[in-house]
């Protein structure tokens, strides 16, 4: 409890900078929390609001779902096969750490504008830090479960879905929360560039038309909505490392 | 050099190959991609030609004082949350969730507020990298043994001496862990923001020649940012490999 | 009790160590390895390590044998090979007749030192695993693992997850569910060398009563000198590195026998022998160990 007051004490440090930023800046390039809590709130009010913020999040959701299911199938793959893991790991390694921006006029390239180059563009942010996830995780898993499922006569498919799977899932889920994030990243960048619509759109606009309670608003309901989600799945995430534990 | 070595060089070339052979033969047109032998004639020629030169150097000292930064800044920060548990555990939950923010979002307001200038892109890189280094700070003084400290006491250490020979050193892998992902996480910020918002660098230069349909330039750019953070990734793969080979692990 | 002293307090010369094979031949043999020997390659131009044997080694329906043997000596390679978890250099198993190469055979079951309960499922569904991937009905699973958990004393746990229990409890998990496989052969790795002293001997006597119980063939690999001596029917010894049973032992127990047998006479002589014959070759391990670091 008290842990839950310190952080609301931080959070509210956080945003009395943001109004001393405010101060210090001026209205025409930092509107005040206050400001900007107020077209937030309009602006959840209106229609367009919500048609680019499905366009958003369905966009996350497709390439999420890419993210996911390619991740995971490249990570268990190699985390089973320890020399292709040997051998693909610093490869992963390094395609993490690319500033992935700079593949994005090739991804524009094959897709064209619009919502597909948005999903791609979203799923490479993410499949690497999933598949470098569940690699890791398949890895660490005890040599005593293999050795278990070997004397229990599994089968292979049996193997994976009642040993491999379970025993890897709260580092899966470490994953999912990284994926998850880079994903997000991956699609707004893609609208910021290549869209009309979407809430990376809204705030390239925004900028363009000097809307900086518009942008800001944006912006902090993108982080409030990126952050509940996120705070979810480290709920989640904390609870099972705790019964593996 | 070992087999897998071997085969991780053989899988690389393979597929450089592959992509040169898809393009020359026109399975991949030449306006979505050029084959990587003219990316890399290209752009030898564009370094022999120092048309590039001002931009690289624009790029690479954004990058290193953003990592700097980053590096440096982020040790101190998670020092200091290590040794005040309290304000640790209240800071927790923003640092867990930090990287779900999406940043890039925040670049367009920090260039109204900045300017179009270095500082909003060295900014980027450095919030982008700083979480990464705290964390890290943080897990690798979590994970100093008691009894290392324990014998510093009993040996007579005084807090910086036990500081430098005791903490650091047992702190290592994490922070090597940190350094790794502030410079990747410098480059990625530094060249995005180039990229959404800026006039000159090389996230900008690559935007230039896409937008002006140079696939040539833009390719032999893209080209050099991939090899340029390889090698960096590399030489700290292998540097870390040798700290840990020593410790056994 | 006092007619398994005999044996043991006649002088030594009378055979108390004899040697490594020929002792279980009078009964009916039910696994047996032949000029086993474990090589493991080479890595980065070095000459292979030479873990095991030459191992010859019958093991007779029923009885309950130990291996002791110093740190490293591949007491543990020696089980992973008559389990068929990993494949010997040379040399061939028999299990039940039938040949054992690169597959764990039906009928045998292991438990292992390290914790192998499976953290994301209860008490119930660990011993109900291996049974339920085999495909057995619904209602013989319920039996036997009704069976097993009032056996191994884990009724008011049922319900719970490894990390709620100890590590002897745990281990229970792990033995209970190999107990519901009915194996005809368990091989146990050090299965207590994670729990205390006290909680070592309950364990001892509960292995035991399950020995009884179930009648199948027990190897124990052990580094436990009196957990060799208070349990086994029969004991080998190895060797420091490349391991070779150097000596068999014969404690002429009585089947019905639990922890108390600590207090006899006979237990004290056998430990001791243990030890003098393990001696040198635990120095030697020792040495060993001290020039690789």
């Amino acid at each position: 409890m008290r842990q839950f007051i310190d952080s609301l004490i931080f959070a509210a440090v956080l945003v009395g900078l943001w109004q001393g930023l405010h101060w210090f800046a001026g209205d025409i390039a930092i509107a005040s929390p206050g400001v900007t809590a107020e077209r937030a709130w309009q602006m959840v009010g209106t229609a367009s609001f919500w048609a680019h913020f499905r366009e958003t999040f369905s966009a996350l959701g497709y390439a999420l779902a890419i993210a996911v299911l390619g991740g995971m199938t490249i990570g268990l793959l190699l985390g089973l096969h320890r020399l292709s893991g040997e051998v693909a790991e610093p490869i992963l390694v390094s395609l993490y750490s690319l500033p992935k921006i700079t593949l994005y006029p090739l991804i524009l390239l094959i897709f064209g504008l619009g919502m597909s180059a948005k999903v791609a563009f979203g799923a490479i942010h993410g499949i690497i830090p999933i598949a470098i996830f569940t690699m890791g995780a398949v890895k660490t898993i005890a040599p005593v479960y293999f050795k278990t499922a070997r004397v229990l006569q599994l089968t292979r498919r049996q193997l994976v879905t009642t040993v491999v799977i379970p025993a890897a899932i709260p580092e899966l889920v470490s994953g999912l929360r990284v994926g998850f994030s880079l994903t997000l990243l991956g699609v707004l960048i893609g609208e910021m560039f290549a869209s009309q619509r979407g809430l990376g759109y809204l705030v390239m606009n925004a900028i363009g038309t000097l809307d900086v309670p518009t942008m800001m608003a944006v912006v902090l309901m993108l982080a409030l909505v990126a952050v509940a989600i996120s705070a979810t799945l480290l709920y989640l995430d904390r609870r099972l490392h705790h019964r593996a534990a | 050099m070992n087999r897998v070595v071997w085969i991780r060089t053989a899988v690389v070339v393979g597929f450089i190959l592959l992509l040169e052979l898809l393009c020359r033969y026109g399975v991949i047109g030449r306006m979505t991609m050029i084959p990587p032998s003219e990316m890399a004639t290209h752009l030898w020629r564009l370094l022999q030609s120092g048309r590039a030169n001002a931009d690289i150097a624009e790029t690479l000292s954004n990058v290193a004082v953003a990592f700097a930064s980053a590096v440096v800044g982020g040790f101190v920060i998670g020092s200091i949350l290590h040794s005040v548990p309290r304000l640790r555990r209240a800071v927790d939950p923003f640092l867990a969730t930090y990287y779900a923010i999406p940043f890039f979002a925040f670049y367009p307001l920090l260039v109204v507020i900045f300017g179009l200038n270095a500082a909003p892109i060295i900014l980027i890189g450095f919030l982008f990298g700083v979480v990464a280094m705290i964390i890290n700070t943080m897990n690798g003084l979590d994970r100093i043994p008691r009894v290392l400290i324990k014998t510093a006491r009993v040996n007579g250490l005084g807090p910086v001496r036990t500081a430098w020979l005791i903490k650091l050193p047992s702190a290592a892998p994490q922070l090597f862990t940190g350094i790794k992902l502030a410079i990747a996480y410098s480059f990625i910020g530094v060249i995005a923001a180039e990229f959404i918002m800026s006039t000159s660098g090389l996230g900008y230069s690559i935007a230039f020649a896409f937008n002006n349909f140079d696939n040539r330039t833009m390719y032999a750019l893209m080209l050099f940012i991939i090899t340029l953070v390889t090698i960096v990734n590399a030489f700290f793969h292998v540097w870390e490999r040798r700290i840990m080979a020593r410790r056994g692990r | 009790m006092a007619a398994s002293v005999v044996e043991m307090s006649a002088p030594r010369n009378r055979g108390v160590i004899r040697e490594s094979q020929g002792s279980a031949a009078s009964a009916e043999i039910h696994a047996e390895m032949t000029g086993i020997k474990r090589i493991y390659p080479a890595t980065g131009g070095g000459p292979g390590v030479h873990a095991l044997g030459p191992v010859d080694l019958k093991l007779a329906r029923g009885e309950f044998y130990s291996v002791v043997g110093p740190s490293g000596c591949g007491k543990s390679t020696l089980l992973d090979v008559l389990a068929g978890l990993s494949a010997p250099t040379e040399g061939h198993i028999l299990f039940e007749g039938r040949e054992v190469a690169g597959k764990v055979p039906p009928g045998v079951g292991v438990v292992f030192q390290e914790d192998a309960a499976f953290p994301w499922l209860t008490v119930e569904d660990n011993i109900a695993f291996g049974l339920r991937r085999a495909g057995t009905d619904a209602a013989e699973v319920e039996r036997r693992v009704a069976y097993a958990i009032g056996f191994m004393g884990l009724k008011d746990f049922r319900k719970a997850y490894p990390s709620q229990l100890s590590g002897g409890m745990r281990q229970r998990v792990c033995i209970a569910r190999t107990l519901v496989m009915q194996p005809r052969l368990i091989l146990l790795d050090e299965p207590f060398g994670a729990l205390d002293a006290q909680t070592r001997l309950l364990m001892g006597d509960e292995l035991l009563k399950l020995w009884r119980e179930t009648g199948a063939t027990v190897m124990l690999i052990t580094h436990a000198l009196d957990e060799a001596a208070m349990l086994s029917d029969r004991i080998g010894v190895m060797s420091a590195r490349p391991g070779r049973l150097i000596a068999d032992i014969r404690t002429d127990w009585p089947r019905d026998r639990d922890s108390r047998i600590a207090a006899e006479e006979s237990f004290g002589q056998i430990t001791s022998q243990l030890w003098r014959l393990l001696r040198d070759e635990s120095v030697k391990a020792a040495g060993m160990a001290g020039a690789k670091g």
